[in-house]
């Protein structure tokens, strides 16, 4: 038990559950994003527990930020390990005869959604943490639809978040389908379950694009 | 030297047994003082390496290829006999026994077989254990099927691939003993000479194919599982690197070669496709199962589908000719290799060859498709009258079977076999000759040892199908594992053996100075060009039918080549690196003195026997008319040649052969 | 047909090896490539140049030991056909061809096109085998019935010739199918049960020690497998190994 975090396959497989888990908070996280559209104030209920829930915001967040830094350093771990182990490249390498191009450029695809997580948080993440616990705002549970939308007033915001979006559905297309094969699962009903991860893969990132988009043209003023 | 086969006193089916409870026996904490040298890891050497490093003595285990696995046991296809009687049809070891003499034509020795068929039921309980995975039915149990030449099915199988099986069997029986210490592997290294002191084999000298580095190895006994030579026609069913050269380099050192010019044709190879042919492709015997052999009954539709004017699955059932269920009534499509090779030769002869240079016969499987694809519709409950329903049911069936052999075909030749007949012609395959060798398994020098294709002891003049593998296995798991024993035994306090003596050295400047005359020799002709000569020589004038004057010239022709070669032939780089033609050269050396030494015992042995085929020899009337004839009264003998400097002055040693318990007669197969 | 062939020289493990371009002539569709390069050696011989070295054996595509990476592709771009059963058929007259060795950390490269896979046989004496004594004292073969299904499988999984080609066409150089196919045979079979633990403990080890990359479940490997071993054997090593490891 105690290599398996330092073996090819223990390190496949840590991947594929963080990645998993990560599918998991993305679904969670679209649920309450989609009510912005049909609800304002389901948008701020949900917003409110989630951002003052002791629960969510101490135990929760932490285990997030530490899955998503973990995906993405065992990424990285991954990637240099992958380059060192064919040293000197091919002059002529028809990858994509044999396999997809999703599955060959997840760090690249990975690259840009942590570029886009970097900017998803100086939008709303580092904006929330600094009003809770730097300025110790008062909580006004019915500010978030508001802040939100604005968020999406820029154009050019709104295209960024789409174009990462698009970078999400095609990391999550190889991704998401990929994480049952990792964690040794590859049967009829693993091939159905691929079927249905591919569908999210695409929905889910379709969705969120539809929503900054929604809220992109349905400006409230400020 | 008198040849002693030391064969055991006592009736044939108790005579194993009873020398295994007769000869010494080293006891374990000795066999760790003990070391054996095995080149070659196919089926006989890898399974030889793996027993005897099991049983503690310290083996150095030899092969050319980049690892052991690839040893070309891995090509071998269709099956392996064993006398299991798994599926109830009246299989036996005196069954089995009997086959393999009738089928040897008699020119094999009694003993020697019985204990092959003896121990055959052992190699499949092994295999098994080893994780072999072998065909199995729906009852989970083992699966059989039919080969050449018998009326019983006893072939366990795994698809077309029965030879990769077993090889890897007996690769993972290595690799266990590998990674604990017990056998060292030299992987890329190639047997130049046998080192032999006090007139005993005490180690080699090999060179490093890699660095070009000259080794001296030693040891208390050497195993040669090498194989066959096959190759000494250029184009054959062998792998590339399939050679010679250590049985050779033995029989220089002393050791006999016996019945070089046993050879094995087989029936069904597909054709040569052009002059840039390197080799030719096996389709496996088990095909003949299900497979119907014809030509067209007339000439001009041979004609015309030689010259793409007609296609086979156009020519009606009766302007076909099943030549061999016409000829053969009671084997049909499977009779022996060498009767079917035969056949196919005489039909294309008188012109009814189809493919452009008419030198192929269709081997057709649409009415083992209707069959099978009939079957399964009953099976299923569906309409038997469907005829693309039937079709494709039994293009199933027969995938199932042989699909990776019908996938090879389709990538060689282009066509589809499911759909249109497949083309073969003889191929040469196996080589019954080599090094003679007792019951022991031991050659004439003492401490060596032969096994497997390397020696000629359980075929006789042709080999069944599925035997091959038998005996690589037999002799590696179960004969010489006890049979070395016997001879080491008296090593137990001899301590190591130093390389540092005239002897390896005498043996090292030998190969030092062969090559260097090779690789500095300012020839203008690639090796190649000496081997497909040589080829053509073999074939045309040593190959399915032979004769005196044919065999003569054969050896004036071959002396004269084997001259010009070390004239003219140019090898490039240098000898401290890997140089594959350096390689090539020295296997082509000895492939050019072997081959006069098999045109000599051609020319000898005047009568026909399995594949030995001599024109002078054939049955003149009667129901027999056309077949082989052997002359029992003067060649029931196994010729075993004495090394004398040129091959053409080798001298005949006759090991007589006794028959006590199988009626000698004329082997019919109709 | 006329080609233009562009080969990768290279004299030693140490030496800087170079892509070196060659013409040729007269090459028939009916020939095999490894029989094109027969003919363009046979050419440089007679020019006095050095062959080009690559390995070949059997030429039947099981023993494993052509290598060769065509045009971008394991085992060049026909499929479930080793080099030695690629025909020259699937060219165009005047197409420039590229032939590289494989390529990974765990395969160097001895001379041109010919590398060092040894690391396979290294992985093999990990685990690779059923610890049973050759001694023919063993059960009857059939005492222990396998359903027919599972012994398929293990067939399957078995007639992997280690050629490699996974290494050579996965983008990180991983070996996960290689040993996988291995893992899988005896794992599927009832006289593989007895040391599964330790077996995909062992190989695994060794493969990644052997500097191969990991697995990122493209599916190269199997498309490019001259004999299509399937990724459901990467599958099953991954739950083996998840087991073994909770369980050691």
């Amino acid at each position: 038990m105690s290599g398996l975090l330092k073996s090819s396959i223990g390190r496949k497989v840590a991947m594929a559950l963080s990645g998993l888990f990560l599918v998991i908070f993305l679904t969670q996280h679209f649920v309450i994003n989609s009510t912005a559209v049909i609800d304002p104030d389901t948008f701020n209920a949900w917003s409110h527990f989630m951002g003052t829930n002791p629960l969510v915001q101490f135990a929760l967040q932490p285990v997030l930020i530490f899955g998503v830094v973990f995906h993405f350093v065992m990424g990285f771990v991954l990637e240099l390990q992958n380059r060192k182990a064919r040293p000197v490249k091919y002059a002529n390498y028809k990858g994509g005869e044999a396999a997809p191009w999703t599955s060959r450029n997840m760090i690249l695809s990975g690259l840009v959604i942590l570029a886009f997580l970097g900017l998803h948080f100086y939008d709303f993440w580092i904006p929330e943490m600094i009003h809770k616990y730097v300025e110790f705002a008062p909580e006004d549970p019915t500010r978030y639809y508001a802040e939100t939308v604005h968020k999406f007033e820029s154009p050019v915001r709104v295209a960024l978040y789409v174009i990462s979006f698009v970078l999400l559905a095609l990391h999550l297309w190889h991704g998401f389908a990929s994480t049952f094969q990792s964690v040794g699962f590859n049967n009829a009903y693993s091939k159905a379950l691929s079927k249905f991860a591919k569908v999210w893969a695409v929905a889910i990132p379709v969705g969120f694009i539809l929503i900054a988009v929604y809220l992109h043209l349905n400006q409230i003023p400020h | 030297m008198a040849l002693d086969s030391k064969i055991p006193q006592g009736p044939l089916a108790d005579k194993w047994t009873k020398h295994k409870n007769d000869i010494n026996l080293v006891n374990p904490a000795n066999k760790r003082l003990i070391d054996v040298i095995v080149v070659g890891t196919g089926l006989a050497g890898g399974s030889a390496a793996a027993t005897l490093a099991e049983l503690g003595y310290n083996v150095k285990a030899f092969c050319f290829q980049d690892s052991p696995r690839r040893a070309h046991s891995i090509a071998a296809q269709g099956g392996i006999n064993a006398a299991k009687n798994y599926q109830g049809d009246g299989d036996s070891t005196y069954r089995l026994f009997y086959d393999t003499v009738k089928g040897g034509d008699y020119r094999s020795r009694e003993s020697n077989v019985y204990r092959l068929a003896e121990v055959s039921a052992n190699i499949i309980d092994q295999c098994v254990a080893q994780g072999v995975p072998f065909a199995r039915d729906y009852g989970g149990l083992l699966d059989n099927r039919s080969f050449g030449g018998v009326l019983v099915s006893r072939t366990f199988y795994a698809k077309g691939q029965t030879g990769q099986q077993l090889l890897l069997g007996a690769y993972s029986a290595m690799n266990r003993q590998i990674g604990r210490g017990k056998i060292k592997m030299y992987n890329r290294h190639e047997m130049l000479d046998i080192v032999k002191v006090d007139g005993k084999a005490r180690g080699i000298i090999t060179r490093n194919l890699i660095t070009g580095e000259i080794e001296r190895h030693s040891a208390h006994a050497v195993v040669l599982g090498t194989g066959g030579y096959g190759n000494v026609f250029y184009l054959s069913t062998n792998a590339m690197g399939s050679n010679v050269t250590a049985a050779w380099k033995a029989h220089k050192r002393g050791a006999y070669f016996a019945n070089p010019c046993y050879t094995q044709i087989h029936p069904t190879c597909i054709p040569v496709s052009g002059d840039h042919q390197s080799k030719l492709t096996l389709m496996s015997e088990s095909l003949r199962n299900d497979g119907r052999i014809w030509v067209p009954a007339k000439k001009e539709d041979a004609i015309a589908i030689r010259e793409g004017r007609l296609k086979p699955t156009d020519l009606k059932e009766e302007d076909r000719d099943y030549y061999l269920e016409r000829r053969y009534p009671a084997f049909g499509n499977l009779v022996p290799r060498d009767v079917a090779s035969r056949a196919a030769k005489e039909r294309c002869d008188a012109g009814f060859g189809v493919n452009k240079t008419g030198e192929a016969v269709y081997l057709d499987f649409a009415s083992a498709i209707e069959r099978y694809g009939k079957e399964q519709a009953y099976v299923q409950h569906l309409d038997a009258n469907d005829k693309a329903l039937v079709k494709k049911l039994g293009q199933e069936v027969v995938k199932t079977k042989y699909g990776n052999l019908f996938q090879m075909y389709n990538k060689i030749v282009d066509q589809d076999p499911y759909n249109t007949p497949m083309m073969i012609y003889p191929a040469v395959h196996y080589t019954m000759g080599g090094l003679w060798v007792d019951y022991n398994l031991q050659t004439t020098v003492e401490g060596l040892y032969a096994i497997g294709e390397a020696n000629f002891s359980d075929h006789g003049a042709n080999r069944l199908g599925a035997s091959a593998l038998m005996q690589g296995l037999a002799d590696g798991y179960f004969v010489l594992p006890y049979t070395i024993g016997d001879y080491l035994s008296h090593d137990i306090r001899t301590g190591p053996i130093s390389t540092d003596t005239p002897e390896f050295e005498e043996a090292e400047q030998n190969v030092r100075k062969q090559v260097d005359a090779l690789v500095n020799n300012e020839g203008t002709k690639a090796v190649d060009y000496f081997h497909k000569k040589l080829g053509k020589i073999m074939w045309n004038k040593c190959g399915m039918s032979r004769n005196a004057t044919d065999l003569q010239s054969a050896i004036d022709e071959i002396s004269a080549l084997r001259d010009e070669f070390y004239k003219e032939v140019r090898v490039p780089g240098t000898q401290n690196e890997f140089n594959e033609e350096l390689a090539k050269a020295l296997r082509v050396a000895d492939f050019l003195e072997l081959g006069e030494l098999f045109a000599k015992d051609a020319l000898t042995r005047n009568e026909s026997c399995g594949g030995h085929f001599r024109e002078e020899s054939v049955e003149l009337d009667g129901p027999q008319k056309g077949e082989a004839l052997r002359d029992d009264e003067n060649f029931t003998f196994v010729s075993a040649w004495e090394y004398k400097g040129a091959p053409k002055d080798a001298v005949l040693h006759k090991e007589e052969l006794n028959y006590e318990n199988i009626e000698v007669k004329q082997r019919s197969y109709k | 047909m006329k080609l233009t062939l562009k080969i990768w020289r290279q004299k030693n493990a140490q030496a800087k090896g170079q892509m070196v371009t060659y013409p040729i002539d007269g090459i028939d569709g009916d020939m095999s490539f490894l029989e094109m390069m027969d003919v363009l050696n046979n050419k440089l011989i007679n020019e006095g140049e050095e062959p080009v070295v690559f390995d070949h054996d059997c030429r039947e595509g099981i023993c494993g030991s052509c290598s060769m990476f065509i045009n971008g592709e394991a085992h060049g771009p026909d499929r479930l056909v080793t080099t030695c059963q690629l025909h020259m058929r699937k060219f165009k007259d005047g197409e420039t061809i590229t032939i590289e060795p494989f390529r990974a950390d765990g395969f160097p490269v001895i001379k041109d096109l010919m590398v060092d896979r040894s690391a396979f046989d290294r992985i093999q004496h990990a685990g690779g085998f059923i610890s049973v004594n050759t001694s023919g004292n063993t059960q009857d073969a059939n005492s222990i019935p396998i359903e027919k299904a599972d012994a398929d499988d293990a067939f399957a999984a078995a007639t992997c010739i280690g050629c490699g080609a996974c290494v050579a066409s996965c983008k990180n150089a991983s070996a996960m199918l290689f040993v996988s196919a291995k893992v899988s045979q005896f794992a599927l079979l009832p006289q593989g049960q007895v040391e599964a633990t330790d077996r995909v403990l062992n190989m695994v080890k060794q493969m990644d020690e052997e500097g191969f990359g990991n697995c990122t479940n493209t599916g190269a490997c199997e498309v490019e497998c001259p004999k299509g071993i399937s990724l459901e054997n990467i599958a099953r090593m991954n739950r083996e190994y998840l087991s073994a490891s909770l369980k050691g």
